[in-house]
């Protein structure tokens, strides 16, 4: 009776968009008179950053900072079309909506600025600090705040643009199953090193070194979060969590949190992120869907760990005890 | 975390001013003090509560609804069943054409899992509502059930749902989503060796901070206004239109702000029958899952049950990969239909594999409908084939690692639904997780590129 160790490994890759039901989302930008930026979408924030994310993507594609721009989200009389926030497709779908609404709203403050500085629209630069410059000659300048005073109150103009973006339906050909279900592919290597105790068939993660290519890291720090989270959520999947015990029996599901298993605070693995981006040609400023492809690859790298450390394959999940001890007795017995 | 700077570097514009800036989340200081406003913040004078009398059967027949006991308790509003609901028997895919419509928002006649709402009950207090549901009768004829995937594919195994006539969805292709690419039998042929292995999952919970739920209020001008924590408003929109046959103008809804949804709050359950009740009492309504109705009614991951044969060269080359998955829907479709065929989609996943054959199938049993989860119809599909690779892999003597880089997809390779591959990265991520995890593989592969060109 020992406490084995062992490592295992898995790589995947994920799609982003459900384009079997034709994957629209739609954008409306819009500037205050004080040279604010206003972003209207019926896409929904799950507390996975969808704000933020659109706040950024607007501000760089405006050419102002992030700061300056407000998100109004999620209100059916005032958004334009969002399919909604699932199959990874937030920030690919509404940030590609949002890009072409911006790129239309900068293109007529861009026209304003160039009625003010006397100067033709395509002579102008903006310089990411709220300001447009003549492009060689950047003393000859305006703020965008004086810029959006103009467009209201003396030029009669609205700094706007709409945003549309629509990945057409695809319907399966039903003999080949040909199809385009998606756009572009997330990809994950994960290598997880486990403990198994072949007394009690516990099993303790010691580490997950997780690789996510995912387009490009909009903003890094919230990438790390969700992708922190989503590791956490797979060796979850594999190692803890059913509402159903005895699948298929009904019987046993927990009702709340005291019942329901999921790894807490001193059941963590150490955990490394490591980030690759491969811009994909269709992706806002080249970013994929990593939502849903960060809780994969910790499951079949756990399970082929398990298999590692104690020469037994569990091919059901969860990874419980029980399942790991029944399956050694099962191999001392042959 | 580290940002890998080296891979990529020719095709990426670096140097951007808000891109790729670690700005912190706008609306963090509202979630981490406490400010942040959900639905369930929202509270309107004279506000009614919803709950549910469920039903306590898998599968039964309703010979009887008595409510009027529950009618004369204390607090009691309004009590609604099946006859109340313009258009009661539903489906959310509908919206692009995926049905047949096959839920009931109020059970009808029968009941197919142990759960399902059959009588919403509305009062002043969220206690008044409890008790009188309590006081509803229910008159059951219990029918016989079929939990077990297989067990419902058979012939004369008990029909689950009766607008489906047989326990699978019918898709244009059959009872199957099929994919068929190369020769699979030809492929098999040729191989070495040949392995075929099960897996299976259970299903698991969303487990959300902040459970479903909706608050509804009546503006006065035959508006009804939803504030909800729907993750797509306008599939709660239109859906609720279907099932009230109400114009969509009449209706509102408010949200944007949750607290954890992982796909749980794609359904379209709380909010059609909320809005009815605001619209039959005349006053707001709220209806709001208990963690116990999160974790016993609303929809789990389904489970599935996935087989995978493959016939390998001693090479390490996959040259036939035949995979037939199972979802198990539970009593009623919500999103399983399309979940199955993303799975049929994926497979056989970042692979290059000539030969491959896939049927994914969409199964009905009397539990708890299962719907979207974070990894829909991919995260068990990815379990199986990785812990699959690994078997193949140890079979033919070679490293795990070094077997997935021979057959790894790359620019231009055709997948078996027959799109190319643009933008792979497998190999990278594999070489960048072979130096971080301190597992040397041949230098060869450490020389591979994703690129088609040069590799």
């Amino acid at each position: 009776m020992a406490i084995r160790r062992g490592r295992g490994v898995a790589a995947i890759n994920y799609p982003t968009g459900m384009n079997l039901g034709g994957d629209p989302t739609q954008a409306l930008v819009h500037s205050t008179p004080t040279g604010n930026f206003m972003v209207t979408l019926s896409s929904v924030d799950l507390g996975q950053g969808m704000k933020q994310i659109m706040a950024q993507i607007c501000a760089e594609t405006i050419g102002v900072p992030t700061d300056r721009v407000v998100i109004d989200t999620a209100d059916t009389d005032t958004g334009p079309h969002c399919m909604g926030t699932f199959a990874s497709r937030g920030t690919h779908r509404a940030g590609n909506a949002v890009i072409q609404a911006a790129k239309e709203a900068r293109q007529v403050m861009l026209e304003v600025a160039a009625e003010e500085l006397e100067v033709n629209a395509s002579d102008l630069e903006t310089d990411g600090q709220g300001n447009i410059l003549v492009k060689g000659a950047p003393q000859k300048s305006i703020s965008i705040f004086d810029v959006a005073l103009s467009a209201h109150f003396k030029r009669g103009r609205s700094i706007s643009g709409r945003g549309m973006f629509l990945i057409p339906r695809s319907y399966p050909e039903k003999e080949t199953g040909a199809m385009k279900p998606s756009t572009c592919y997330a990809h994950a290597c994960t290598v997880a090193e486990v403990e198994v105790d072949d007394e009690t068939g516990e099993v303790t993660v010691l580490t997950v070194k997780n690789v996510f290519e995912i387009g490009r890291a909009l903003n890094p720090k919230m990438v790390e979060q969700q992708l922190v989270g989503g590791s956490w959520m797979g060796i979850s999947h594999a190692l803890y969590e059913t509402t159903e015990p005895y699948y298929p029996s009904r019987d046993h599901g927990g009702t709340d949190f005291n019942q329901y298993l999921m790894p807490g605070p001193g059941d963590l693995a150490e955990t490394e992120i490591i980030v690759l981006e491969r811009p994909s040609a269709d992706g806002p400023f080249g970013a994929k869907g990593p939502g849903e492809m960060c809780a994969n690859p910790q499951i079949p790298a756990i399970a082929n760990a398990v298999f590692d450390a104690v020469g037994v394959r569990i091919d059901t999940l969860p990874i419980t005890p029980e399942r790991i001890l029944r399956a050694l007795k099962a191999q001392a017995a042959s | 975390m580290e940002l890998r700077k080296n891979y990529f570097a020719d095709v990426r514009k670096d140097g951007l001013h808000e891109i790729g800036q670690p700005r912190p989340r706008l609306d963090s200081p509202g979630h981490v003090t406490g400010r942040t406003t959900y639905f369930a913040d929202r509270n309107f004078p004279g506000m009614l509560h919803l709950k549910m009398v469920r039903s306590p059967h898998h599968h039964a027949r309703i010979r009887s609804i008595d409510t009027s006991e529950a009618e004369k308790h204390p607090g009691v509003v309004k009590v609604l069943t099946a006859r109340d609901v313009p258009h009661n028997v539903y489906t959310i895919l509908i919206l692009i054409q995926i049905g047949p419509e096959d839920e009931t928002v109020l059970a009808d006649g029968k009941v197919r899992w142990k759960g399902e709402a059959v009588v919403a009950v509305l009062a002043e207090t969220e206690r008044a509502a409890q008790e009188a549901a309590a006081k509803v009768k229910v008159d059951y004829e219990v029918l016989p059930a079929v939990f077990d995937m297989e067990e419902a594919l058979k012939p004369g195994a008990p029909l689950v749902n009766e607008y489906h006539g047989q326990n699978y969805y019918l898709y244009d292709s059959g009872e199957c989503r099929k994919v068929r690419f190369g020769d699979v039998e030809a492929g098999f042929a040729q191989a070495d060796h040949i392995l075929e292995q099960s897996y299976q999952s259970s299903p698991i919970e969303h487990a959300p901070t902040e459970t479903t739920g909706c608050v509804v209020t009546p503006e006065g001008n035959d508006r009804f206004t939803c504030y909800t924590n729907t993750q797509a408003m306008f599939f709660t929109l239109d859906n609720t239109s279907i099932i009230l046959q109400m114009p969509g103008s009449k209706l509102h809804f408010v949200g944007g702000t949750v607290g954890g949804g992982f796909g749980g709050k794609v359904d379209v359950i709380v909010e059609p029958i909320a809005i009815l009740g605001a619209k039959l009492t005349g006053r707001p309504v709220c209806f709001i899952y208990s963690r116990e109705e999160e974790m016993q009614i609303s929809s789990p991951r389904a489970a599935e049950k996935i087989v995978v044969k493959d016939g390998v060269m001693k090479d390490g080359r996959i040259v036939a990969r035949k995979v037939t998955g199972y979802t198990d829907a539970g009593a009623y479709s919500r999103h399983s239909p399309y979940g199955a065929q993303k799975g049929a989609a994926h497979y056989p996943g970042p692979y290059t594999i000539p030969n491959v054959w896939i049927d994914t199938y969409c199964v009905y049993t009397n539990r708890t409908p299962s719907s979207a989860m974070r990894g829909f119809g991919v995260t068990i599909g990815d379990f199986a084939l990785e812990v699959q690779m690994d078997k193949l892999a140890r079979l033919i003597g070679l490293d795990p690692l070094e077997f997935r880089f021979i057959n790894a997809y790359r620019d231009g390779d055709t997948k078996a639904h027959r799109q190319p591959t643009e933008g792979a990265a497998l190999i990278e991520c594999m070489q960048e997780a072979s130096r971080a995890a301190n597992w040397p593989v041949a230098e060869k592969y450490m020389a591979m590129s994703s690129y088609r060109k040069g590799a």
